[in-house]
């Protein structure tokens, strides 16, 4: 058979080892090894790429912004022993339990379904041993993340699947889901292998579909029905719970500003490096803006309607460190919340699997295909074997352990800057090491009073 | 099942719907299990959240999410609904004497819906285990993403009706031009016959169920299939 036999069956081609460089060989920047890998599979496949995680393109992000720190005209204050704190309230604008959190770094929505019970398990132990929330997901309220979460948000996401009043009754608060970062306006997904008989009975699918979910509501349509719905959540609940939305960045001065119309106490923004269980990859990489672009929009935004604090500021979006939640609380936001980076807590990508990821195609530092449920740490997937090997117990350990370091990276910076509270800190405190983030995040260019765009009259 | 007349009467002329809902909440742990709401005026989310055994009746039209995520709770409107009526139910009976607008019983797990009416777009969109019958026609792309339960249309079905239906269960006495992605005409067996009797007698219709079809899944979108692309 020739190799033109093979390629017109859409069989075979494209799955041999890329080519070895010698001096002379000139690889194209368009047209890398990369590029020419995908473009063969989708000749073979004729689908798009599914897969999990969040953007991989390199974009502008905090790595991109320095503290300036404390120094002659302003004075730090000292490490260990001037007090520097790290709580806030969420839903202090109407719900009459608004929630207090120790920390402002709170756990991202992620389903049961997408994660196994025990990841699930996991992410409410090490939330609640360190005083912050966990988020449900795209398929209802599993019993052991309630159990284990002190303070759990609900969830309500286009699909409503496993939606249930005694479970918006018993939430802490309610987060109306319009979109995510990772694919804001697209529609969850979950493939056949992860609706296992539990997810299946959860949502209410045949077992074994793959589950295309709505990216529209379906009882609400635009702003003027949104505060519509919101008013009646509040209603079912007594007006108790704080009600959160959460919308992907894109026109976010915009978006911000139609939710607080619409009642929302609590905006959670997530950007475009946001993490997703299963999406096409196209949607990932391709839509949506950086979270560091978005928070001054989202603040622009708040602080025109006299409601900066007052309705308070969730991001997300590839948030990894101290540092990381220390430049969003500097720019305006009240909290940060972590997805992908608790689950890698738990000890996803981790190389002590190395032998197991390359049976299934993959290394540690490049799994993705959170999508498949083959994952062999037992967090991604619905298969019981994997997800008994990941014990509960300790990845909520090791969950609380990062969170622990994180809120001490960002009180080390911080108090660098004399500040005595997480949100105290500033967008002076400031600067950019590039012109991109100089813009985006609306601070200047390091050495200089240059922020494109703003000053440059 | 309606109210009767020594049912407790809150006038929303005088009350506010917060206040109805919260005597409404607070007599599920004790309290007049007969209700009678006048002057509703189109007001939102009229008696939603309701988790006891009780009757409401609601004497006049209601706007969005009367009766949302009802429970246990019968709730009768003497009037028309606005969007989504009896989104989400879990239990219980919810009846409109008049028309519903959109996305009436819209991701109900349990109970019944009866519309005496029609029924507007998107009538029982992501439906995952409600039983709606509507008494006359329904609009577009009813039974959207249906799940679960059973959709009674007693006239005609408006297009797109079952698009990327799962394993709910359509009856259709008028006619159904144009059904929805992956919907199709399905047997009509002794058993559905039976179930769809029963349906009609608890939603006071008279239709013979003979005179129904049936639609359903062809579950061929139930795998990514290349071939279906254009569908998803």
């Amino acid at each position: 058979m020739t190799e033109f036999d093979v390629a017109s069956k859409g069989e075979g081609f494209g799955t041999e080892a890329t080519g070895r460089w010698r001096p002379g060989l000139r690889e194209s920047a368009l047209f890398d090894r990369n590029t020419i890998h995908e473009i063969h599979r989708m000749a073979r496949e004729g689908i798009y790429d599914i897969r999990g995680f969040g953007a991989k393109r390199r974009v502008p992000h905090f790595d991109d912004l320095l503290f300036l720190g404390a120094s002659v005209s302003r004075y730090p204050l000292e490490g260990y022993r001037e007090k520097c704190a790290t709580d806030v309230t969420l839903g202090t604008r109407f719900a009459k339990e608004p929630i207090h959190l120790d920390i402002p770094i709170t756990i991202a929505g992620m389903s049961f379904g997408a994660l196994s019970a025990p990841a699930k398990e996991a992410l409410g132990r090490g939330a609640s041993a360190m005083g912050t929330s966990t988020t449900t997901g795209d398929g209802g309220m599993l019993p052991e993340e309630r159990d284990h979460s002190d303070k759990l948000v609900y969830q309500i996401l286009p699909s409503r699947y496993g939606m249930n009043p005694d479970d918006l009754r018993r939430a802490d608060a309610i987060e109306v889901v319009v979109g995510q970062g990772a694919k804001p306006g697209g529609g969850g997904m979950l493939l056949g292998q992860k609706i296992s008989d539990r997810v299946a009975e959860m949502r209410d699918l045949p077992k074994g579909v793959d589950q295309r979910s709505a990216c529209r509501h379906p009882d609400w349509t635009g702003p003027d029905d949104l505060e519509i719905k919101i008013g009646e959540l509040r209603e079912i609940t007594d007006w108790r719970k704080p009600i959160y939305v959460k919308v992907g960045a894109t026109r976010t001065y915009f978006d911000v500003a139609l939710a607080v119309k619409a009642g929302a106490d609590v905006i959670v923004l997530d950007g475009m490096e946001g993490g997703t269980a299963a999406s096409q990859d196209v949607f990932i990489e391709h839509v949506g803006i950086p979270i560091l672009a978005a928070i001054p929009e989202a603040v622009r935004s708040l602080q025109e309607l006299g409601m900066h604090r007052q309705v308070q500021l969730i991001v997300s979006g590839g948030i990894r460190s101290g540092a990381d939640a220390a430049k969003a609380l500097a720019l305006g936001a009240d909290a940060v919340s972590i997805g992908v980076a608790a689950v890698i807590a738990l000890g996803d990508n981790s190389h002590h699997f190395e032998d197991e990821y390359e049976e299934i195609g993959t290394s540690a530092g490049y799994y993705d295909d959170w999508h498949e449920g083959r994952d062999p740490v037992g967090i991604s997937t619905q298969d019981e074997a994997l997800a008994s090997r990941f014990d509960a117990e300790l990845g909520g350990r090791r969950l609380a352990n990062y969170l622990r370091a994180m809120v001490l990276e960002a009180q080390t910076l911080a108090r660098a800057c004399g500040k005595s509270h997480l949100h105290n800190l500033e967008p002076e405190d400031l600067v950019a090491l590039t012109f991109e983030a100089a813009a985006m995040a609306k601070v200047p260019v390091a050495g200089t009073s240059w922020i494109p765009g703003q000053n440059a009259r | 099942m309606s109210a009767t007349a020594s049912a407790e009467t809150v006038d929303l002329v005088a009350a506010s719907v917060r206040e109805l809902n919260q005597r409404l909440h607070d007599a599920a742990s004790g309290g007049p299990t007969g209700w009678r709401v006048s002057n509703p005026n189109g007001a939102h989310a009229l008696a939603a959240g309701l988790d006891a055994e009780m009757d409401v009746e609601i004497d006049g039209h209601t706007g969005y999410y009367c009766a949302g995520m009802n429970k246990l709770a019968t709730v009768r409107v003497r009037g028309n609904v606005g969007v989504g009526v009896a989104e989400n139910m879990m239990s219980g009976t919810v009846i409109v004497d008049g028309d519903a607008s959109q996305s009436a019983g819209a991701t109900g797990r349990g109970g019944l819906l009866v519309i005496k009416g029609s029924a507007s777009a998107r009538c029982g969109i992501s439906m995952k285990g409600i039983d709606i019958v509507v008494h006359g026609n329904i609009g577009h792309a009813g039974a959207f993403l249906a799940q679960k339960g059973n959709l009674v249309v007693c006239g005609d079905a408006g297009p797109g009706l079952g698009d990327s239906i799962y394993e709910a269960r359509l009856y259709v006495r008028g006619s159904a031009a144009e059904l929805g992605a992956d919907c199709i005409e399905k047997e009509m067996r002794d058993e559905h016959v039976t179930d769809l009797r029963a349906l009609l007698e608890r939603a006071e219709s008279d239709a013979d169920p003979s005179d129904f079809r049936r639609y359903g899944s062809a579950r061929q979108l139930y795998t990514f299939d290349v071939d279906n692309a254009g569908s998803y």
